[in-house]
């Protein structure tokens, strides 16, 4: 069985601080799609961090791919999508040149982009169905097509691991269904590991795997069918 | 008598080009990541390395660069390590450069006209060697920006993202933040050390009006720098002016024009 996370009896506290985590012992397969949901501050984001290797943990071991965490070669083979994904920059950028920043870990930074290179940014603009706006300044898209282009520059890099960080926070219900649709349309067709962090999972609960839930350390772990009623997000009702 | 006649106006002309050309190119991706007024930090600090030079009697162009280049590596190195916030940082370096720059040239006797050209430009000043360092550092400048152009776009998209991806953050910003300081020793014989800045920032404005990519965008806004040095150097020649002052003045215009103008563009597309 190949590991895309292995967590071994991680704790975690920022300097001066209270324990944000302890004792998580978390283990996600390759090709998994899992979301990590629990309330704000209770440690889903430090958790993806130090799974991520951004952060140390104070006890215990973080590995990634089956290295070290903080330690991992390759890491374009994770594809990010950070919370509330908005674009960091003031001047218009094209959808293309914003999913092609995607492919740079890839390619190397010192090396020009050649035909595969090419390919793979217009695959990743085709899958999300922004082909017809490639040239369209990202700010002139609505929030929809936003997210699905910073989706693309997650792609762009044909990850094996794709995470994502409460990217619905401040998104209407509808959208987050058609949000949740997608990625599982996205996870059948690549069969890339997802990472879906959260504190609302109810747009993805029909197409996940696993629910993990964490409030300092891991309260449930398992299918969305055997989580107790009163921890589904009741903003979602699925018949 | 025609503007080009005069030899002085050639060079003026041939530094400025280069100066207006790379000042926008390393100013763009300072914008981009908010970090707008760090040119200002740094002219503070090469008006120290100014000093220093008359005080040991080096050149002073190459005691600037080397005061800039430190202190824009410096600021970064405060704000990565979260010694200090970004402006902070950038307060640290502004008054340290101002402060030290006084004391220097005070105890160097050098408080004369002579200085005046370093902080508000000159076009009398500038001579052919003069050029061949603005050259050779300017195409250096201009190089490594061709080179790490993606890493630089990645990194002010989302730099959490470039992050993630494994993307040498550390070795970019520290890239970025020299060739702020490069510019800065390059430019200020034309521009001006208190000036300079805005040559790196105003242009930027005025082309993400009109710009409809980041590539586009930063082209234009290297076509409005090269405008700028240019109209301006000419009506310092015809007025008699303070180059740094008109061509800043220029470029400032174009930004006011392009930002009131944007709306009419936008309708228009």
């Amino acid at each position: 069985m190949q590991l895309a996370v292995e967590l071994k009896g991680v704790s975690f506290s920022y300097p001066g601080g209270p324990e944000v985590l302890s004792g998580v012992d978390l283990e996600i397969r390759r090709g998994e799609f899992v979301t990590i949901a629990g309330p704000n501050g209770g440690g889903k984001t430090t958790l993806l961090r130090v799974a991520l290797g951004l952060e140390e943990p104070t006890g215990g071991e973080a590995r990634l791919f089956g290295e070290p965490a903080d330690r991992v070669r390759d890491r374009y083979r994770i594809g990010y999508l950070a919370q509330r994904a908005r674009l960091g920059i003031d001047a218009p950028a094209s959808v293309n040149e914003v999913v092609a920043a995607g492919r740079v870990a890839r390619r190397g930074l010192f090396k020009r982009f050649g035909r595969s290179d090419r390919e793979a940014i217009a695959d990743a603009v085709a899958r999300v169905g922004l082909q017809e706006n490639a040239a369209t300044p990202i700010q002139r898209l609505s929030g929809g097509q936003q997210q699905r282009a910073f989706i693309a520059k997650a792609l762009a890099g044909e990850p094996e691991l794709l995470v994502l960080d409460e990217p619905t926070a401040g998104v209407d219900v509808d959208a987050q269904e058609a949000f949740g649709a997608f990625l599982g349309e996205l996870h059948e067709s690549l069969g890339v590991t997802i990472l879906y962090v959260s504190h609302e999972f109810g747009a993805v609960e029909r197409f996940v795997e696993r629910v993990i839930l964490v409030r300092g350390g891991i309260v449930f772990d398992g299918p969305p069918a055997e989580l107790p009623a009163h921890w589904h997000d009741p903003s979602h009702v699925h018949p | 008598m025609f503007i080009l006649d005069a030899d002085f106006m050639r060079i003026a002309f041939a530094t400025g080009a280069v100066v207006g050309v790379l000042a926008p190119a390393v100013g763009f991706f300072l914008v981009q990541r908010q970090m707008s007024l760090i040119g200002d930090g740094i002219g503070h600090a090469a008006f120290a390395g100014v000093a220093a030079g008359y005080l040991l009697d080096v050149s002073p162009v190459g005691a600037a660069l080397v005061a800039a280049t430190l202190a824009a590596v410096g600021v970064e190195w405060l704000r990565t390590r979260h010694r200090a916030a970004g402006d902070q940082a950038l307060a640290l370096i502004f008054y340290t450069g101002i402060a030290a720059g006084v004391v220097l040239i005070s105890a160097a006797g050098a408080l004369n006209a002579n200085l005046f050209t370093f902080l508000f430009g000159s076009i009398l000043t500038v001579t052919w060697s003069d050029f061949g360092l603005v050259a050779v550092l300017g195409a250096i400048g201009l190089g490594v920006i061709a080179l790490l152009y993606r890493g630089l776009v990645a990194v002010a998209l989302d730099e959490e993202g470039a992050r993630v991806s494994g993307l040498p953050i550390g070795l970019l910003n520290v890239a970025l933040a020299a060739l702020a300081g490069v510019t800065v020793a390059v430019s200020m014989r034309i521009v001006g050390i208190l000036l300079i800045a805005a040559l790196m920032v105003l242009p930027v404005i005025a082309a993400g009006r009109i710009g409809t990519s980041i590539r586009s965008t930063m082209l234009l806004s290297m076509g409005i720098g090269l405008l700028s040095v240019a109209a301006g150097l000419t009506m310092s020649y015809y007025g008699n002016l303070a180059p740094g002052g008109a061509i800043v003045l220029l470029a400032a215009a174009f930004a006011v024009i392009a930002v009131a103008g944007a709306p009419l563009l936008n309708r228009a597309r």
